[in-house]
């Protein structure tokens, strides 16, 4: 096997068993060495490399095939880029994956350090191996597939209301903080080039323009680098948002200054005009960016009005539209960035009322996959880059840079904030200054631009470059490391990590009616006012257009109501099927227990028998509810290609309707049982109706009309056996409830998901019987009713559908 | 207020002592008061509700019924005014003051103690110091009066969520008949420890005396 892999590897290895000998060695070559790029694709001279391989590899092949028929041919050249493509990602995710193995190095270096060590390595490698290192952190690639779906990400799930409420603190950061880093990195460096008469070195060359050039390069905080470091410090709301909004916003300065330098750095000269047209392209790429972005996310939700009955591609139609808005505004050089952020935050109050519960987790996990992927491959290449990179060294350049990196940073910020805090009524600590500055990290942007940059134009581009680097290695290695413990240090307010309650959620909307209110009384219009003034043009005009059905008139309240108990309900079913509680809040208490008109004689009776704690009870209702809703779906998106349309298709409406029904349904059973239970209480929320019948049924105290009742099967959450039963009971036996308009619709579906599965049902209610034993406090019941609580259990705990799909759902729900 | 200004002037200084306004704000907000009553030394509930503004404030009952509480004036009474003046009302407006950079700790725990009381008071219109399940429906309930059916229909859900919420933090270990009466103080702090009240509740009150000055979005 004489062909060019051949060389770089022990030769004797092939001869033996020729074919499989050959495979071996391609894929040893590969692993080992480096080779090639995934920059292959877009860079000329890589390409023409890759020909040269593809002829000399073809020619092997053909002869090869002089002799008997071939049973194992090679042809590597044919898959070799997206092959290599392929293993990048591979060892990128392996990387991600090993680093939390070990938790004690995550815990104590960031994940972006380790990451630019494995890309020193593997760089290294592969210049070992002689190879030649692939331009991995090529321009065109960064910017058109690595950086995007960071962006993507944090745009899609960017925290609208803290990110606006402290919009002009990250703007004036973002624009005048960037700004001044630029010219007075960039001011400093000329006039430190200009004083060394004496040491006779390259610096003198150095012009202003090129100076400025860097000084805009370096002076932008990177968004990947922060995101990086700040997720694993979890600070505070209002930090996170100060920095990162600020090195989302920036990018518009950057883009143009970049430009603007560039333009002029061949002239020489920067008249005054030329700067005035440099603040007029300042607001139109910013601006632009933001419409064209704006435009593509409106796109993007009245899109999603119409996919109800093509949910699977749902997930598909938000990354494209964003990443043409992206595209579209890089076509003129607008800021993709805030096209993106834009273009994310913009569409997704539509499009999650729009798209299925399915569709929405789908779009989550997607983003949070490639955003991560995306991260750990800018790392790894990063520090590839850096063994490839064509170095030139200059202690006096790097050291400037490095410290007046800092020094600007913390004078910008300082001064910045003074300003500022003159405007702001949550006024910024010297502690959060200090955050501030010192959140300021520099990153992958900055390099690429630096990469971007014409040899021919800018002779110290190798010189930049490595300036730049090292700067990024500083803010990320030194930075990056020592910020976890300087935030424990001085004890800067933490995120907190409890779930946002229902209460909160009330009085978040109640507070903001409040201020309004209180604005009006007082006569003038505040920017409580005019949010109230936009929510309202939003509730009344936009959402109507781009929201289909019901979903556009629901309140933001009932809204997050919704979800909540959605996340509940499938927090308990992931958890094992509520044997234990997820959340913190121990679950012995129950509706019954807040419940005002609370009938005495019903609690005596209650009090003299052991039953199944109310909070069980509740969850249990929780989640037949969402297994209903959940197999529902389920099916919906496995049948897709055979099945004719579901009248129900709409999935979160469909919520919506089962709770009427049920509300009707629970209706009907209270007045059959009223004058037993309350004594003329209002009309009834589900809830409370639930959980008076539950308890009800708990006790032995049973009178015989409140039996028949329940035997009539009118109750749909009610989880009473029919008496006259007695074998395992399957969750058709509760469907079968006449009233429910749909009732026969499940049924279907619930025999055709049990079909193929044939005796399943059993099976797992034997498999979850310790579970549903340890879990009642039952011994002293009769017989009768420990096994009804049993069923119940079991019931529950058997999840009607295929399960293997189950687990991926819920990790990354909020 | 048909006094003189330099009367007005002596009662501004007084009632920045009292309530912590500046004098520009207290001129600000006397003007409105003024043109709110037309001219009276009081104000009554007809003249607030006649605010256009107001009108689609789906909490303006509540709104309008926290200015004429007693509670709110820091004088330990309870009940409520059929009319108030203008020293009231700034009493009342002064719970949504922000806290400044030189607030202390424990001023800043005193404020927010202070606002969540102006928002239990709000909840518990009966003042028996707990907010019960009725009057925390009837609260969700107005927030969602404005949305027709289904608010009414999701309001005692939510409000039944909520206080089962509250019930289950606070008592995270109750018998099967114990009863949880309503939220007290003390777990209404406790509930929305989360949400900084402090640096939350609070308007821009205008310094400068033109009413037309907008100030929202570049800052806060």
């Amino acid at each position: 096997m004489p062909s060019r892999t051949g060389s770089h590897s022990p030769a004797g290895f092939g001869r033996s068993a020729p074919e499989r000998g050959l495979l071996l060695l391609t894929v040893l070559v590969l692993l080992e060495g480096s080779v090639l790029p995934l920059g292959a694709a877009s860079s000329p001279d890589i390409s023409h490399h890759a020909n040269s391989d593809k002829h000399q590899v073809a020619d092997v092949g053909h002869n090869a095939t002089k002799k008997p028929f071939p049973v194992l041919a090679v042809e590597y050249d044919r898959v070799q880029i997206p092959f290599e493509i392929s293993l990048w990602v591979l060892l990128a995710s392996l990387m991600k994956l090993g680093f939390h193995l070990i938790p004690r190095l995550s815990s104590i270096v960031p994940e972006s350090c380790l990451l630019i060590v494995v890309g020193l390595l593997v760089g290294g490698l592969i210049k070992l191996a002689g190879e030649e290192v692939p331009p991995v952190l090529d321009s065109r690639l960064f910017f058109l597939c690595l950086l995007p779906p960071i962006i993507l990400d944090a745009g899609y799930f960017l925290p609208i209301r803290p990110f606006m409420e402290n919009l002009g603190t990250i703007l004036m950061f973002a624009v005048v903080g960037t700004l001044w880093n630029a010219f007075f990195i960039g001011g400093v460096l000329y006039g430190v080039a200009q004083i060394q008469p004496a040491n006779p070195s390259d610096l003198h060359q150095l012009d202003l323009l090129p100076c400025l050039l860097f000084g805009s390069i370096i002076s932008a905080v990177d968004p990947v680098a922060v995101l990086a470091v700040f997720e694993e410090i979890h600070i505070n709301e209002l930090l996170h948002i100060l920095v990162f909004g600020e090195s989302l916003l920036n990018d518009a300065v950057t883009v143009v200054l970049y430009h603007l330098f560039e333009e002029y750095a061949g002239v020489g000269t920067v008249t005054v005009l030329d700067g005035l047209l440099g603040v007029i392209s300042f607001l139109v790429v910013a601006l632009g960016g933001v419409l064209v972005g704006a435009i593509y996310g409106i796109l993007a939700a009245f899109t999603s009005r119409f996919t109800s009955h093509t949910r699977v591609i749902e997930p598909l139609f938000v990354f494209v539209y964003s990443y043409m808005a992206y595209l579209s505004a890089e076509i003129f050089h607008l800021s993709g960035i805030m096209a993106l952020i834009a273009c994310g935050a913009v569409m997704r109050p539509y499009v999650e009322a729009n798209i299925s519960h399915k569709s929405h987790t789908t779009i989550k996990y997607f983003l949070k996959m490639w955003s991560s992927v995306s991260e750990t491959l800018i790392f790894i290449f990063l520090g590839v880059a850096t063994v490839d990179g064509p170095h030139a060294w200059n202690w006096t350049f790097v050291t400037v840079t490095v410290i007046l990196c800092l020094v600007a940073r913390v004078i910008g910020v300082v001064g910045l904030t003074y300003v500022i805090n003159k405007f702001r009524i949550v006024k910024l600590t010297t502690k959060d200054q200090f955050i501030i500055a010192y959140g300021g990290l520099r990153g992958a942007i900055a390099f690429s631009l630096g990469f971007l940059l014409n040899q021919d134009h800018f002779p110290m581009r190798k010189m930049f470059l490595t300036a730049i680097i090292t700067v990024i290695f500083f803010t990320v290695f030194v930075q990056g490391m020592t910020i976890k413990p300087l935030v424990e240090l001085l004890a800067v307010k933490k995120k907190q990590e409890a779930k946002r309650s229902i209460n909160e959620e009330i009085h978040t909307q109640f507070l903001d009616h409040l201020l309004t209110g209180i604005e009006d009384i007082c006569g003038h219009y505040g920017h409580h006012h005019w949010k109230d003034k936009l929510n309202r043009f939003n509730k009344k005009y936009v959402k109507k257009c781009l929201i289909a059905g019901e979903r556009s008139k629901e309140p933001q309240l009932i809204a997050f109501y919704h979800k909540m108990e959605m996340k509940q309900a499938i927090e308990l079913v992931e958890s094992g099927g509520g044997v234990k509680l997820p959340s913190a809040v121990p679950s012995t208490v129950s509706m019954q227990n807040i419940q005002p008109k609370k009938p005495p004689p019903v609690k005596a009776a209650e009090r003299a028998l052991p039953q199944l704690p109310k909070g069980r009870e509740e969850e249990i209702r929780k989640i037949l509810r969402s297994n209903l809703q959940r197999t529902r779906q389920r099916l919906r998106s496995y049948n897709r290609h055979t099945l004719v349309a579901d009248p129900y298709e709409d999935g979160f409406g469909d919520l919506l309707l089962k709770k009427q029904k049920m509300i009707e349904l629970e209706k009907k059973i209270k007045e059959m049982n009223n004058y037993l239970t309350v004594p003329a209480a209002p009309p009834d929320s589900p809830t409370m109706c639930r959980a008076r019948l539950a308890s009800g049924r708990d006790t032995d105290f049973k009178p015989a009309q409140r039996q028949k009742g329940n035997k009539n099967g009118s109750d749909p959450q009610a989880y009473s056996v029919k008496p006259t039963s007695d074998r395992v009971p399957t969750i058709q036996v509760d469907l079968a409830s006449p009233q429910s308009p749909d009732s026969v619709n499940l049924l279907d579906e619930f025999r055709r998901a049990e079909q193929p599965r044939g005796e399943a049902g059993p099976d797992q209610g034997l498999m979850m019987k310790p579970a549903s034993a340890q879990s009642g406090p039952n011994k002293s019941r009769e017989d009768d009713e420990s096994r009804d609580q049993q069923q119940k259990l079991m019931r529950c705990l058997s999840d009607p559908g295929p399960s293997a799909d189950e687990d991926e759902d819920e990790p990354f729900l909020p | 207020m048909g006094a003189s200004q330099t009367r007005a002037a002596n009662k501004y200084q007084d009632l920045t002592e009292k309530t912590g306004f500046s004098a520009e704000q207290i001129k600000n907000l006397h003007t409105r008061f003024q043109q709110l009553s037309g001219n009276e030394e009081t104000i009554s509930r007809e003249s607030l509700e006649n605010i256009s503004a107001l009108s689609n404030n789906p909490i303006r009952k509540q709104i309008i019924e926290a200015f004429f509480d007693k509670r709110n004036q820091h004088q330990n009474e309870v009940g409520t005014f059929q009319e108030i003046s203008f020293e009231q009302f700034l009493m009342v407006m002064s719970h949504f003051q922000p806290p400044t950079l030189k607030t202390t700790e424990e001023e800043k725990e005193a404020m927010r103690k202070e606002k969540l009381r102006f928002l239990f008071n709000m909840h518990d219109t009966d003042n028996d110091g707990t907010i019960t399940l009725e009057e925390y429906r009837k609260v969700v309930e107005e927030l969602l009066s404005k949305s027709g059916a289904i608010g009414q229909e999701a309001a005692k859900a939510i409000a039944d969520a909520a206080m089962l919420e509250v019930a289950s933090t606070n008592v995270p270990h109750m018998a099967p008949d114990d009863f949880y009466e309503g939220i007290t103080f003390e777990h209404f702090e406790q509930i929305l420890k989360g949400l900084e009240m402090e640096s939350r509740m609070h308007i821009r009150f205008l310094d400068v005396d033109t009413t037309t000055m907008r100030c929202g979005k570049s800052t806060s």
